[in-house]
């Protein structure tokens, strides 16, 4: 007996049959993934084509925007470094607050806390990833300000300073360090954990001497991304780090009484580009171009900050089976 | 063969039973102090949230000292009304009118009633010739074409311009309630020592009140330059108008390359590339895609933003349609890789199921995947929403407006939205704006929670009936 229709065949006809509408559906999902490129292309090339158009202005030069120390644009002095160093300065004090803070949250959540304990703690945790940052801002010029002019004193602390911004910022991080740092060090496997117990470890000795170290690469590229994250933090710095860049004379200037003085405030990278364009911006002004430059350098370092976590991963990754 | 044990180390290499009690004891302790530890910094984060919370709670409340230009008692009284037994708001709509004749300027009233109109069938302080006149010129006022105002509204212009409140100090919840009076003799006494700081009054006309700066009239007010009448609405109307705009955008394109990804890619470079690509996209800071919005919604696609292709709408691009998808374009990272995710959750039998019976990829996905993956890709496009609406610094660089009391009514509006409001109240100095930034943080706050716990219940409903 044969078939009544020949299986081939009709194979070949059903794959090689014309499916317009299919056709369309998948292209234009393609395009929709594709958007994200354009997204990609369209940020590098604007920042690009306006810091272009700022390096060629008569007043900047691409030397001295990289070397010098002063940033004051009414003047048409344009040197990064105070920009910078108020960007570096509250992201180190953020990082100082957020990383044992955080670290700690994650070790005693994830090795010690019992699951009551930790159906508090945790949800707590959450909270402080879904607030708007301008709420942080708002916190750190109503409380954190006035508490450190309170504690230091009136005189010696500035209405902005970098201290405030730095405290603000950390505690918005803490989130994002104790939580990568947590699945980092759940992926650690158990046997891992029971060999040690076996052993006669302590639980401390657990946490620090095993699971740590098994979790490193993931906590060290946590604490990457937090940092990424501090440099790009806007309405905190901006608010309550005021918005003068804390020019200074490598030779002069003291170091610990004036370029690192964290009781003064210090425009950041971010700070100046909001403050810029809250104004009514005029297109092709040096102040519209300028703002492009600095968003291209922060671009930069966001992107090489988050490749370097993406490649700490990679790199370090233990596998366990 | 035979088998040898190792050689025995000395005695003295073990412990004695003393010195291992006491190496255990100092381990365990140094273990309890050290977890003592982690739980103290873990408690800084959260006593942080707390203090954070109470912060806002305590700013958004309290008693206020408050000088009245008129008291409201007096403007009933005036009325004709026993103030004992009749508030300022019982009074009728003719009656606070009358009270406006007897206190603004006619200038003022002209302006107010060409803004809107007081009555529908008569007119207050214009004259009928000149409403006319001033009607039929080539710009007529807003007042010739809309309804008259209504009572609340009146009554919130008696409160601006008759009783014309000036608070000149504020207290916070806590304190008032502990120690209200504290507040009321700092106050009397500050009336005596440092004078110059209430140049315009004697203590007398001191009032001291409870005030709620988080009321009802407070999100259904517009913006105002008096902070006692101030209010949210067109923040609030404004954000609503964004977040819109932006899940319009976000979600179909965001879901498209997902499934795109998820479903009919191959593992080739392309689509590698892209990958990566949206992984990085996802950490590029929040203010770079406001420069994006600035210099490519704003300024190269103006004619679009700004509605003048399709008539004159808006003098620039700063507008909802640019700020919309500014944040669209925003939360396009988050919508795709949480609808991945969704998307990879799915069974693999149900595909395999779907093609088995000779359907298409495309209508496999259509009718077995995407139905199974949709309550996933909701929580978190809820997610992706929660984030774009406390976002600040991208709308400013679009150019939120700082201070508008028009609400947004078209897509080619100016507009402000809730956390600008609260940028701009915060970083001016009068006392007064703090609490009102505090009392626009509570509403968003409020706001946020109700869609996170919307997300958490979603996401619980779903997944307990898929497994």
């Amino acid at each position: 007996m044969t078939p009544r229709v020949d299986d081939t065949d009709m194979a070949t006809q059903l794959r090689t049959t014309k499916r317009p509408l299919e056709r369309a559906v998948v292209v234009s999902l393609f395009l929709a993934g594709a958007i994200s490129i354009a997204v990609t292309l369209g940020i590098l090339w604007e920042l690009g084509k306006e810091a272009l158009l700022f390096f060629q202005d008569e007043v900047v030069s691409i030397g001295d925007f990289f070397t010098t120390t002063v940033w004051q644009p009414q003047a048409g002095s344009f040197g990064i470094w105070p920009l910078i160093l108020g960007t570096l300065y509250i992201t180190v004090i953020a990082l100082v607050v957020a990383v044992p803070v955080g670290l700690s949250a994650a070790i005693y959540l994830s090795e010690y806390a019992s699951p009551r304990v930790r159906g508090i703690l945790k949800p707590a945790l959450e909270v402080l990833v879904g607030i708007p940052t301008v709420v942080f801002g708002f916190f750190a010029l109503t409380f954190i300000t006035p508490l450190l002019r309170g504690v230091f004193g009136v005189n010696t602390v500035g209405f902005f300073n970098v201290l405030s911004a730095g405290l603000v910022v950390g505690l918005l991080i803490v989130p994002l360090i104790s939580s990568l740092a947590e699945d980092a060090m759940a992926a650690v496997p158990d046997s891992l954990r029971q060999a040690a117990y076996g052993l006669g470890a302590s639980r401390l000795e657990v946490a620090l001497r095993v699971v740590v170290p098994a979790a490193l690469s993931g906590i060290a590229a946590g604490v990457v991304i937090a940092m990424s994250r501090a440099v790009g933090e806007t309405m905190v710095v901006t608010l309550a780090a005021g918005a003068s860049p804390r020019n200074f004379d490598l030779g002069t200037d003291s170091l610990f009484g004036t370029i690192l003085n964290p009781f003064e405030g210090a425009q950041t990278i971010t700070g100046y580009i909001v403050i810029t364009a809250s104004g009514d911006i005029s297109y092709d002004t040096i102040d519209y171009n300028s703002i492009f430059a600095l968003g291209l350098t922060l671009f930069i370092m966001t992107l090489t900050l988050n490749s370097l976590s993406r490649r700490i991963v990679k790199r370090f990754r233990q596998e366990y089976d | 063969m035979t088998v040898q044990a190792p050689e025995r180390p000395d005695v003295g290499f073990f412990p004695t039973d003393e010195e291992y009690v006491e190496l255990l004891d100092k381990r365990t302790r140094r273990g309890a102090v050290v977890r003592t530890g982690f739980l103290a910094l873990l408690s800084v984060a959260v006593l942080g949230l707390v203090i954070l919370l109470v912060t806002i709670v305590d700013d958004s409340f309290g008693l206020v000292a408050v000088v009245n230009q008129n008291e409201p008692e007096a403007v009933v009284a005036a009325a004709g009304y026993d103030p004992a037994t009749t508030a300022l708001s019982d009074l009728s709509k003719e009656d606070l009118v009358t009270s406006l004749q007897g206190t603004i300027s006619n200038g003022v009233g002209r302006r107010l009633e060409r803004e809107q109109r007081f009555f529908e069938d008569r007119l207050v302080f214009e004259s009928q010739a000149k409403w006319d006149e001033v009607c039929a010129s080539d710009e007529p006022p807003s007042g010739c074409t809309g309804g008259a105002r209504d009572t609340s509204s009146v009554l919130l212009l008696v409160e601006e311009r008759v009783i014309q409140p000036d608070v000149v100090a504020v207290n916070g919840m806590i304190p008032s309630v502990l120690d209200g009076q504290g507040f009321r003799d700092r106050i009397e006494s500050e009336f005596i020592t440092v004078p110059e700081k209430y140049p315009d009054y004697t203590f007398d006309q001191v009032r001291f009140q409870w005030r709620a700066w988080l009321s009802w009239k407070f999100i259904t007010s517009p913006s105002s330059s008096t902070p006692e009448i101030a209010g949210i609405s067109t923040a609030i109307l404004g954000s609503v108008w964004l977040v819109l705009i932006a899940v319009l955008f976000a979600v179909p394109v965001g879901v498209g390359a997902a499934i795109y990804l998820e479903e009919f890619a191959r593992p080739n470079r392309i689509n590698d590339i892209i990958q990566t690509n949206i992984n990085n996209l996802a950490g590029v800071p929040s203010i770079i895609y406001g420069m994006l919005g600035l210099a490519v919604f704003v300024r190269v696609l103006e004619p679009i933003t700004s509605g003048s292709l399709f008539g004159d709408f808006a003098p620039n691009g700063r507008t909802v349609m640019s700020a919309g998808l500014t944040l669209g374009l925003m939360s396009l990272p988050v919508v795709i890789i949480s609808s991945q995710e969704a998307l990879r959750a799915v069974p693999n039998s149900l595909r395999q199921a779907g093609m088995g019976l000779g359907a298409t990829r495309w209508q496999t996905v259509r009718s077995q995947v995407l139905p199974v993956a949709i309550p996933g890709i909701m929580t978190g496009t809820i997610l992706a929403v929660a984030r774009a609406i406390g976002e600040t610094a991208p709308l400013i660089l679009v150019g939120a407006a700082g201070f508008i009391t028009v609400s947004p009514s078209s897509p080619f509006s100016q507009f402000t939205a809730l956390p600008i409001q609260i940028f701009q109240w915060t970083s001016l100095p009068q006392p007064e704006w703090r609490n009102l930034a505090a009392a626009a943080s509570l509403v968003l706050l409020i706001l946020l929670l109700t869609l996170n716990a919307a997300a958490v219940i979603l996401r619980n409903r779903y997944s307990r009936r898929l497994t």
